[in-house]
């Protein structure tokens, strides 16, 4: 059963070995001519002010939170588009029990003010 | 592919109480302020719920394409779910208020929990157990941060949601190599090709990790590292539901799976379910005793009972099931008693949770001590209390099982027991001491918290109201 799979671990492991081998050679041979410029911290060409780790404000993960939750709801839809002929009148009953267990979530935050920024 | 959209209408339980959820859910963003109604919403639906589940006790269908199971078996175990989380709802409302974290929501993800417990129970299909335990667990990692500007709360949340996440990966390998092997999640058809698949490693490796996954939920040694800091940090009414609800619902998954699915007795998994269990008991009575936190020392009680019962499923015989089933609705009771009385005495910032600070409590409040005792009696396992036959039926289930090993340890680790249970009930009468409660206890919990405790009491004495039914279960 395994004999199948021959061609794909040559494939990984040389694929690997060409990797580490391109890096490595690039080490030993390529020139070094550090600088302090080339060790700072690369923004567009700007300046560096200070560390990225601060802390954010909650608001940035709600806005992911719900941007994540309303998404996966068309990846859902989509299939259902696709077969809805097919899934009939059982389909459209369910994707609308689905679709109403999302709206009563939808309604709550938005009644709790989760989609405000202020 | 036949018509499923009727089973709807004949999964009464789960569906009821789902759309309970979602009519709390809109009723509290409906109204601000106003969690009173979602206490009362909630109440209405667990209430339904159950009503439709005693109506559903005696025969068992299967529904949507096998998936679910409707009656019998489930229904019972439906019961003892919507017991805990009515008792939870009725305590928490004071104790919430006390702590002024009093709101609606807090209700409406009990009443997801719970159908999230209930899908577990009603599985045929490994892919609703998966849906269920997560439904459940997703909103306990909520519930137990509920107090969220108590860091202790917060702490108890994380490591909750990180070592159940981590629990998870678990059993959705376990899920995958079974499917890999058997080629089916269905769990009738798995069952009926136990017996070859019991000779493959790939098998037995995939019904490991489910026991890993699932004695995580339960708590049970070496999974149970989290119990005592998540117990502890969590607001005390949840503690009481994630001992009772949740542990009883990993139960009954338990149950399905290794006793009515495979048939385990004289497998390897027979042995190192036994195994975990005589740990669990060892560990969890010995550490006990070292407790001075009383929300600790439950904590460690429970995973002491989380050992009892899986040693019930390691025999894995009817006697097995049926007395993990009776132990289940005696432990719900007894567990939630205690906890909720703790609930009463517990001031802000985790105040009065030490075994001193009931010293005496008995002068003051007679009632109270009373039914803390009727719960640390039934507990440690004394009779007439209901306690005391759940541990007799899943010691005999082992020793039927040729487990008479498991049966000694079970038996003196419970006599270990006896100390740090009856330690309370020492001090409560027999110390003098200033032990109160500084607020009037709120006449529904009071009551709810006394019927607990007269159900202990009647089930002691009348066993076989309780073990008849979860006989009749397997005659199906």
């Amino acid at each position: 059963m395994l004999e199948g799979y021959i061609p794909i671990f040559v494939m990984l492991a040389g694929g690997a070995a060409f990797g580490i081998v391109m890096v490595k050679l690039n080490e030993l041979f390529g020139p070094k001519h550090p600088t302090e410029e080339k060790y700072t911290t690369y923004e567009s060409g700007m300046e560096p002010v200070k560390s990225a780790r601060e802390r954010f404000s909650i608001k940035f993960y709600m806005v992911a939170v719900l941007f994540i939750l309303f998404d996966i709801e068309v990846v859902f839809l989509y299939p259902w588009a696709v077969t809805f002929k097919g899934l009939g009148v059982n389909g459209f009953i369910t994707m609308a029990v689905f679709i109403f267990i999302l709206l009563v979530g939808y309604y709550y935050v938005w009644r709790k003010g989760a989609l405000e920024w202020d | 592919m036949n018509n499923y959209l009727t089973d709807f209408w004949q999964a009464t339980p789960i569906v009821s109480l789902a759309i309970f959820a979602l009519l709390t859910l809109i009723v509290d963003a409906a109204g601000k302020d106003k969690p009173v109604l979602s206490y009362w919403m909630s109440l209405i639906g667990i209430v339904v719920a159950a009503g439709f589940s005693v109506a559903s006790l005696g025969a068992s269908t299967p529904l949507f394409n096998t998936m679910l199971a409707q009656g019998g078996y489930s229904s019972y175990c439906n019961l003892i779910f919507l017991g805990s989380a009515f008792l939870c709802i009725v305590l928490s409302r004071n104790y919430l208020e006390r702590l002024q974290y009093h709101r609606g929501e807090f209700y409406v993800l009990i009443i997801l929990a719970t159908v999230g417990m209930m899908l577990m129970a009603a599985a045929l299909d490994l892919m609703i157990i998966f849906l269920g335990i997560e439904l459940m667990s997703i909103c306990l990692y909520v519930l137990a941060g509920f107090i969220r500007k108590k860091e202790k709360a917060n702490e108890s949340s994380l490591k909750y949601f990180l070592l159940g996440a981590f629990a998870t990966g678990f059993l959705l390998y376990g899920i995958a190599l079974i499917y890999g092997t058997a080629g089916t999640t269905n769990l009738a058809l798995i069952g009926k090709s136990f017996p070859q698949l019991s000779h493959n490693s790939l098998f037995m490796i995939g019904a490991g990790m489910l026991i890993v996954a699932f004695s995580f939920k339960v708590a049970a040694v070496p999974f149970h590292m989290w119990a005592p800091d998540v117990y502890e940090g969590s607001p005390t009414t949840i503690s009481a539901f994630m001992s009772t609800g949740a542990k009883a619902a990993a139960f009954a998954v338990f149950v399905s799976v290794f006793i009515r699915t495979f048939d385990i007795g004289g497998t390897k998994l027979s042995d190192v379910l036994a195994i975990i269990a005589a740990v669990s008991m060892i560990v969890g009575n010995v550490t006990a005793i070292a407790q001075n936190n009383l929300k600790r020392m439950l904590a460690y009680s429970s995973i002491a009972h989380a050992g009892y019962m899986l040693s019930g499923i390691a025999a894995g015989n009817i006697e097995g099931e049926t007395g993990i089933l009776f132990y289940l609705s005696a432990y719900v009771f007894m567990n939630i008693g205690a906890f909720g009385i703790i609930s009463w005495m517990e001031q802000q910032d985790d105040k009065k949770l030490t075994f001193d600070d009931y010293a005496g409590l008995s002068s003051q409040h007679p009632a109270v001590a009373a039914l803390m005792a009727i719960f640390m009696f039934s507990l440690a396992g004394i009779p007439p209390f209901a306690g005391f036959f759940g541990k007799y039926y899943v010691f005999l289930a082992a020793v039927k099982a040729g487990m008479t090993w498991l049966a000694i340890i079970g038996v003196l680790t419970s006599l270990i027991s006896v100390y740090y249970y009856l330690r309370l009930v020492v001090l409560m009468y027999f110390r003098d001491g200033q032990a109160s409660i500084e607020e009037k206890v709120s006449a529904p919990a009071m009551a709810a918290i006394s019927c607990a405790a007269l159900f202990l009491i009647v089930l002691g004495l009348y066993p076989s109201l309780v073990v008849d039914i979860a006989k009749g279960f397997f005659k199906i």
